[in-house]
């Protein structure tokens, strides 16, 4: 199977430190892939240079065969890539309807923002309810399915998911989750970078566990949820 | 609907009476400061766009206001011997402020908060000093006896009679200045209205979110710096025409400062609320004058100078009213609810998000 986002020796450097050391990524068509790992283990690091908020230091990202590396960010997501961006990141003084079109910023055919407007709608149904309402007066789930709403709203073909369990409920965390299933069972494919190591496997088909700037192993999720040094070290269990 | 159509009627004729009212009451000067209030109008709602609608904080929004007076003060005056008419020149000091704006924002638009607000600074006293030091702009002594703007064969500097009133420049200008004023309210109210109005917004709120979802944020800030300047560069024109004279001392960073101050005073990005804080500052340091007569009178003597006293009295009701309503005075209902957000229904759906 050809990758459908490649990273081959992906650096990233704070002035001297090294956050992300050289490491590999394979993504493919459709699937749901998640990136764990602890505080301060790179994760963030490695998303913000897929999503062109930082520049790599070294290393390659291909997306469909192309090189992404040089794609000013802006642009990205006419390549088919978006960003949610960590701590939700909806625009607080406009409306939920609002926030929505400003995902579709790009994009110029009318007709089918229309159609994906009342889709999002469709399956966010407390989007719906609160189309008129400031994107600020939400509570901290419905902005989260607000940002992920407005990033499927560029009709993007990978969906790059930051942290999106943080601050929120356990409650809610459950609902946002179910989202992220259905999005991917839908056919998008997605990254999803999680501290919470245990729904993320719950959701994903395949983990990447990161540490200290290198990924330290990588396979399915399940493999992953049952392998004894994932389980002591990022689900709380004894070994 | 015919309630809208009488109360914008019951406006548009308290705007023609105005002048006229405030000359019979309060005198002719007032008209001349009615005059300026219009000026400051038109600047403050240049700022707003940078300011308020793309949240760039500019401090050196005044010189966006020198280049305008000064491109007019060139080429309609003696000094270089030129007489441009104003159809020429209003969009050309639009146009060159414009690329000014664009000058200052080019190289600026990675910085953000204090350090943008530093650059703009800086960027305001370069224009002043230049115009201080250059022979075209005729240095410190500014330009004088620069042409009253004319359309047609109408001068705004001349007496005219109407029905028996007599008419002096002041009036004609009040006019011609409610024009371009409503002018540029049309445009502002477009602006907050568009899609570049919300990409701009979506910018102000977050910046990252805004990339990620494909704005281009280099010339969405470019473009706001470009159209602020505009507005000030129009002002600027009109400044010079109507004031005959200019010099670098017009132009100061107090100038900026005080531009600022109407649009956050008045409520930041709010059309109605900038508007009202441009006047009110306008006026203001006016309406304190009589302080200094009051001392005559009570003490035989001036104990502060009224010039100080104003500027303190003044300075006192700002903190005042920064301290009562940090959100401006006439605010946008949206910008009101989120600093009370604990005073109103706001803080309720607050909780429910924790």
């Amino acid at each position: 199977m050809s990758s459908f986002l490649e990273v081959r020796g992906l650096v990233v450097r704070y002035g001297g430190i090294e956050a992300v050391k050289g490491i590999d990524l394979d993504i493919h068509r459709g699937e749901l892939v998640t990136l764990i790992g602890a505080n301060g283990a790179g994760k963030t690091s490695t998303l913000n240079a897929l999503a062109g908020l930082l520049k790599p230091a070294e290393g390659q990202i291909r997306f469909e065969g192309e090189l992404l590396t040089s794609t000013p960010i802006h642009q990205l997501i006419q390549r088919g890539l978006a960003l949610v961006p960590e701590g939700r990141g909806v625009f607080p003084r406009l409306t939920v309807e609002e926030n929505l079109s400003m995902g579709a910023y790009t994009r110029k055919d009318k007709a089918g923002i229309r159609t994906d407007l009342d889709q999002i709608f469709h399956s966010f149904p407390r989007l719906f309810e609160r189309k008129h309402q400031k994107a600020g007066t939400l509570s901290g789930g419905e902005q989260q399915m607000l940002a992920i709403g407005r990033a499927l709203m560029g009709k993007p073909k990978l969906l790059l998911l930051d942290e999106p369990s943080m601050g929120l409920a356990p409650l809610m965390v459950q609902t946002i989750f179910s989202v992220i299933r259905r999005v991917a069972s839908e056919g998008m494919t997605v990254f999803l970078v999680e501290q919470n190591a245990r729904l993320a496997l719950q959701a994903a088909q395949r983990a990447y566990v990161m540490e200290g700037g290198v990924i330290r192993f990588n396979a399915s999720a399940e493999e992953c949820l049952n392998d004894p040094r994932v389980r002591s070290a990022y689900l709380g269990e004894e070994s | 609907m015919k309630s809208k159509v009488w109360l914008g009627l019951l406006s548009l004729a308290l705007i023609i009476a105005l002048p006229f009212g405030t000359d019979l009451i309060l005198g002719r000067s007032w008209v001349r400061l009615l005059d300026f209030a219009l000026l400051y109008a038109m600047l403050a709602l240049g700022l707003n766009i940078v300011v308020g609608y793309a949240g760039l904080l500019d401090l050196g929004y005044v010189a966006f206001y020198a280049v305008g007076a000064y491109l007019y003060a060139m080429l309609a005056s003696p000094h270089l011997g030129m007489h441009w008419p104003l159809w020429a020149l209003l969009p050309m000091g639009a146009l060159v402020a414009a690329s000014f704006g664009a000058l200052l924002g080019a190289p600026t638009l990675g910085l953000r908060g204090d350090y943008l607000a530093i650059v703009t600074m800086g960027f305001g006293e370069i224009i002043r000093i230049f115009l201080r030091n250059l022979n075209v702009t005729n240095g410190p002594a500014g330009i004088d006896l620069i042409d009253p703007i004319q359309i047609g064969g109408f001068s705004f500097g001349a007496n005219h009679s109407l029905l028996g009133w007599d008419l002096p420049g002041i009036y004609s200008y009040y006019f011609l200045f409610i024009i371009l004023t409503a002018l540029i309210i049309l445009i502002s109210h477009r602006l907050s209205d568009s899609r570049i109005g919300r990409a701009w917004s979506a910018i102000r709120e977050d910046e990252i979110a805004a990339k990620s979802s494909g704005l281009n944020t280099r010339h969405l800030k470019l473009m706001a710096f470009a159209m602020g300047a505009a507005f000030g560069g129009v002002s600027g024109v009109l400044f010079a025409g109507f004031q005959g004279f200019i010099s670098p001392e017009s132009f100061t960073m107090g100038e900026s400062i005080m531009i600022l101050c109407m649009v956050v005073l008045g409520g930041m990005g709010h059309i109605s609320g900038v508007i009202m804080g441009a006047i009110l500052l306008a006026i203001l340091p006016e309406a304190f004058r009589p302080l200094s007569q009051f001392q005559q009178a009570t003490f035989g003597h001036v104990w502060l100078d009224p010039a100080n006293l104003r500027m303190l009295m003044f300075a006192i009701a700002l903190i005042v009213v920064m301290i009562i309503r940090p959100e401006g005075l006439w605010p946008s209902p949206v910008h009101r609810r989120e600093l009370h957000a604990n005073d109103s229904e706001a803080g309720s759906s607050q909780k429910a998000a924790l």
